[in-house]
């Protein structure tokens, strides 16, 4: 029996084409998955482990130590010389480092933002730091002076000599390039960009003069991490921790691990999807050769095979078109990877360097997913073929499926879906948390019930389609008719294509109203013409707000600092604001009391904060401040809170003596005339066009956050278009499986006079037909899911509503016809070039 | 023309007359050592409102040279006609158009298409060609083929008889130059058989149709006016108000013949 299964898949290689090329591509994501997450992982491993080189021990501020919320203890300049004295230590670093943004030769901002740093050269007895050797010239060494790394020199052209424009909290700094540096650093290696200033200028940037935020030790020959890290914490106080460096690097490449599988998690998902909708099709294919084949395996039945024999003579053929698959699959996977490394450097997102990472993990997953995948989709198919009736091989009219078997398909189907649209009503009810369960599952339940009921679903559907079809006479109402000769085949090629379309549908639904939903909450709840923020949203300089202040067309500004404070045992952050001009520049429904004589003691508190402490106006708020003092604080106004503005809001006044930094999270600012764009790039002119500032007016906070879903939803759209390829493999699959079926009737109308032109069509337009039938059913799907996962976000987000995207769902609706013109391209160019004479009389 | 009995001799007879016509039509396949002749310079012609049997043992050509003189296959060499039709020397699109309006076809099996019933599969050709139908003749047709109570049945509810029946009513209903069978009776039992074979006579005699079919069964060569024989890829005989004893007394000759080659 396994010689037959073999030679059955060698003479049928045509026709399986398509489904090893769809378990090929499921199997290719996940194996490209695998292997680029895991070399970008040992990459960063390996930069980790470098970057702690230098490091034995180091002293950090222990986390959450202090009595007072939010401060960080100081590792002041004592303690350095304290540990740098302790025997066993060779040398000892104070390190200090925090944001800073670099703009290139253009003024644009280097780097993403995010990964953008600057820290301290901490010269050493030879006025060098081991961490970071210069390459060129030599090390910052008073204010005014910059080293920068050479990635960084190499990508932004800047050379020693060059002067340099940059930002750490607001001002622009100007600064002359001494040196560049080489360096092990992770975050560089990543493809950040890191700039050193002497320590007394980065102190003053990042901490507070004399102050660090690690203490970096490197032990003497002899003494192990270890030990030195006893007898540093026998030394250190409270406020202090030790840790050896291979803890720190272990750390790091924990965190970067966790990262990593965070996002391989994500992507197999949608691997996972492309392998869901490749089912269907293997499905299909094994159902379609199981029907092409009765006389045969009836046959095999008559001369004595068993049925087990017939179940594994198929189970067989999908395993080798499993391994096949799975081992095209995994080394398509590879080249995935090593493309997508190279795609992702050329874009700009620098990659840490390192060899291809092929791990024996990654081959197996993807031999056992491809094998498994297809093992377990022809199952069903492979238990038909063993029912086939040794009779059968005597009789001319193929076995058809009974409309009995239908009935009972959609009974289950209608129960899959009352139930599914059961549990999602439900959980539209439910706060969301609790609603993602019932959800989900109802989601699924639906998708599968759907499924389950597309049989049914085509004939109606399709019907429909009939008077759009007439224009193609003949062609079209062949097309229409073929299109529901098989439903069960037709509705599995349509729910492949169905999926795909669901999802980007619901995600395109959801990523509108959601978008909708912020931009009415960032537009309504300000007055403000401008807001400004650092493109990183770090702190804000003061400075920066006295700049603005200075303007004469600046009517009304306030800044947004935010401090945590212990109130009644719990953590509650304060908002610091201008008192006197908050109420110009916010617009929030107060329900007690107003913003006016917001100073003093007086504090205005969110309808659910008081509500949460019982607090009534003039109640009184006892407060510990972040530096420990204590105070009291009165309700003078309770207001309406949302997403942006929540909490408890007093002056800045009040609150500025109790902060350790002084700087705004965002400043609001409202100017004589409103919004122009004159103003606002004279007030950007004004703050020294630096790129790391957002001077931003609602329309650019509006269109901020619609490139920010537009990205997204580009990035899951990229994702979902496996899913959608597949599908388009399985409409080829069972287009030329048709064909091929039907080629006396194509070969009879050639004869009668149709010619190559109208049977090219008729083909065309089946494909059509059967494409937009899973367009439409995703679509449908798609909005009813978007609506539901709408009515959870909403009980967190008041202002969302739904917006149905008409014309994108019009798109979508293109482009599921567009995938049945092309799945069509070769079926109907096969159909068309059929020999007449052959194909009349084979029997 | 609606009882033509006067025959000459197939090569000589006025092209005005013949509804389609071969000469000196030639088929090969292969080349060199492999190479077949399946028809060996074969001119023959089909005359108007006359119904033509074609007969010969497997291998004679007889199929072959339907297919090339219905525009279904090519040619080697040779020239054939429909009317006043050359088919050598039609492009694709043409020959398939001259298909649809000019020629009618009866196969021995796939006739019909599963999905459309049988008043759709009778105006098949003409929906293809975009025409409507003659209601008047139309009605004429499926009277004739005793198909009246069944046009809205789809195939599979029709038996294998009626099924042919409806091949013919299609064959018949846009009126072509001429309706060629290729084995029509092929997978019919003898009563159904007669039956159709009844019809195609029928249309000849009562429509004026010009009807040519292949078969290697001498009953039913009997319906036909004339019998042209094939063998080896030419014709070898022609025989005129046949039956089904002459006829299979002139097959007997050829089996043996046949079985030696």
């Amino acid at each position: 029996m396994f010689r037959t299964a073999v030679r059955n898949v060698l003479a049928h290689k045509a026709r399986l084409l398509m489904t090893t090329l769809a378990v090929l591509l499921g199997v290719a994501f996940v194996s490209g998955t695998l292997v680029f997450t895991d070399t970008i992982s040992s990459a960063y491993h390996k930069g980790s482990e470098k970057g702690f080189e230098h490091v034995d021990v180091a002293v950090q501020p222990t986390s959450g130590a202090s009595g007072t919320p939010g401060e960080a203890p100081a590792l002041r300049q004592e303690l350095l010389d304290e540990t740098a004295a302790l025997p066993g230590v060779d040398s000892a670093i104070g390190a200090v480092s925090g944001f800073t943004a670099l703009a290139d030769r253009d003024g644009e901002l280097v780097g993403d933002g995010w990964s953008t740093r600057g820290a301290n050269h901490y010269a050493g007895a030879d006025g060098a730091d081991p961490r970071y050797p210069m390459a060129e010239g030599r090390a910052p060494q008073r204010a005014g002076e910059i080293a920068i790394d050479a990635r960084t020199a190499e990508r932004t052209g800047y050379e020693v000599g060059d002067t340099a424009r940059l930002s750490v909290d607001g001002p622009v700094r100007e600064e002359t390039v001494t040196g560049v540096f080489t360096t092990d650093d992770g975050n560089v290696a990543a493809g950040g960009t890191l700039v050193l200033f002497d320590t007394a200028t980065a102190q003053d940037l990042f901490a507070a003069p004399g102050e660090f935020t690690e203490i970096a030790l490197s032990a003497a020959s002899g003494t192990s991490q270890g030990e030195l890290e006893r007898a540093v914490s026998a030394m250190l106080p409270d406020t202090a921790e030790a840790v050896t460096g291979q803890h720190l690097a272990d750390e790091q490449a924990r965190a970067i691990e966790a990262e990593m599988s965070g996002m391989q998690t994500g992507l197999l998902v949608f691997a996972g999807i492309a392998l869901f909708v490749g089912v269907f099709i293997i499905a299909n294919t094994f159902t379609m050769l199981v029907a092409q084949r009765t006389k045969e395996l009836a046959l095999l039945r008559a001369v004595g095979a068993s049925r087990r024999q017939v179940t594994r003579s198929v189970l067989v053929e999908a395993t080798v078109v499993g391994l096949v698959a799975g081992v095209g699959g995994m080394l398509a996977g590879i080249g995935i990877a090593a493309g997508l490394r190279g795609l992702l450097n050329a874009s700009g997102a620098l990659l840490p360097d390192g060899p291809l990472e092929v791990t024996t993990g990654a081959i197996v997953a993807s031999l056992v997913v491809g094998v498994g995948v297809t093992v377990l989709a022809a199952w069903l198919p492979a238990r038909r073929a063993a029912k086939i009736p040794p009779v059968a091989a005597m009789s001319s009219v193929h076995a058809t499926a009974s409309t009995r078997g239908l009935v009972v398909r959609n009974v289950i189907g209608s129960v899959l879906v009352a139930a599914g649209a059961a549990l999602v009503f439900l959980g539209t009810g439910m706060e969301a948390e609790t609603a993602k369960f019932p959800m989900g599952l109802g989601g699924m339940l639906m998708i599968v019930g759907v499924f389950v009921l597309t049989p049914l679903l085509s004939r109606p559907l399709i019907a429909a389609a009939a008077p759009l079809l007439r224009v193609f006479g003949v062609s079209g109402k062949l097309a229409r008719q073929n299109a529901v000769r098989n439903p069960r085949r037709t509705a599995a090629t349509a729910s492949a294509l169905m999926i795909g379309l669901t999802l980007i549908t619901g995600m395109t639904v959801v990523a509108g109203s959601a978008q909708k939903g912020i931009e009415k909450l960032a537009a309504d709840a300000l007055k403000a013409d401008y807001t400004i923020s650092m493109a990183t949203y770090t702190p804000l300089s003061p400075e920066v707000q006295r700049t603005l202040a200075e303007d004469e067309r600046v009517t009304a500004i306030s800044p947004l600092r935010n401090s945590p404070a212990e109130i009644e045992g719990d953590t509650e952050y304060l908002t610091g604001v201008n008192g006197a001009d908050i109420g110009e520049l916010t617009d929030l429904d107060f329900a007690a009391g107003s913003f006016s004589g917001l100073s003093g003691d007086a504090a205005v508190v969110d309808r659910k904060t008081a509500e949460q402490h019982d607090w009534r106006l003039g109640s009184t708020i006892p407060v510990t401040y972040e530096d420990g003092a204590r105070g009291e604080l009165t309700v003078s106004g309770i207001y309406e809170g949302n997403e942006m503005i929540r909490g408890i809001m007093l002056d800045t006044a009040t609150l500025d003596p109790h902060l350790q930094r002084v700087d705004a999270m965002q400043i609001l600012v409202k100017t004589e005339d409103g919004p122009s764009e004159a103003v606002q790039s004279a007030l950007e002119r004004e703050l020294g066009d630096n790129p790391a500032l957002l001077v931003q007016s609602k329309q650019d906070v509006t269109e901020d956050i619609a490139s920010m879903f537009t990205l997204m939803l580009n990035i899951l759209y990229g994702l979902l278009a496996m899913a959608v390829i597949v599908a388009v493999l399985g409409v080829v699959n069972t287009l030329a499986m048709s064909v091929f079926e039907r080629s006396q009737e194509i070969g009879m109308l050639r004869a009668i006079g149709l010619d190559r032109r109208a049977v090219k069509r008729m083909v065309r337009l089946e494909s059509v037909v059967i494409a937009l039938f899973g367009g439409v059913m995703g679509l449908g799907l798609g909005v009813f899911f978007g609506w539901a996962a709408g009515e959870m976000i909403s009980g967190s987000l008041a202002t969302y509503e739904l917006v149905l995207p008409w014309g994108r769902m019009g798109l979508f609706l293109a482009l599921a016809a567009v995938v049945g013109v092309l799945a069509a391209l070769w079926p109907a160019r096969r159909a068309a070039r059929l020999n007449m004479l052959a194909a009349i009389k084979a029997e | 023309m609606t009882t033509s009995t006067h025959f000459g001799a197939p090569a000589t007879a006025p092209a005005g007359d013949a509804a389609a016509s071969a000469t000196g039509l030639s088929k090969v396949y292969g080349a060199g050592e492999t190479q077949v002749v399946a028809l060996d310079q074969v001119s023959v012609e089909f005359r108007r409102g006359e119904f033509t049997a074609i007969m010969g043992p497997s291998g004679s050509g007889k199929s072959t040279l339907m297919h090339c003189m219905a525009g279904l296959d090519t040619v080697s060499g040779g020239s054939a006609r429909i009317g006043d039709t050359e088919l050598t020397t039609l492009k694709e699109k043409k020959l398939t158009q001259l298909r649809r309006d000019k020629i009618g076809f009866i196969f021995q099996a796939f006739n019909l298409l599963p999905t459309l019933n049988a008043l759709e599969n009778i105006t098949l050709p003409l929906d293809i060609a975009g025409r409507k139908a003659d209601r008047a003749w139309l009605d004429r047709v499926v009277e004739t083929v005793g198909l009246s109570g069944r046009l809205k049945h789809r195939p599979s509810e029709l038996s294998g008889g009626q099924q042919q029946r409806v091949a013919v009513a299609r064959a018949l209903a846009s009126q072509p130059e001429i309706i060629f069978g290729d084995e029509p009776t092929g997978n019919l039992d003898s009563r159904s058989g007669a039956e159709v074979l009844g019809f195609l006579r029928n249309s000849v005699r009562e429509l004026n149709q010009t009807v040519v079919i292949v078969t290697h069964d001498p009953v039913a060569a009997s319906y036909a006016d004339r019998v042209v024989f094939l063998a080896d890829g030419r014709i070898v005989d022609d025989m005129t108000a046949p039956t089904a004893e002459k006829v299979l007394e002139r097959m007997k000759g050829f089996d043996a013949k046949g079985r030696t080659s």
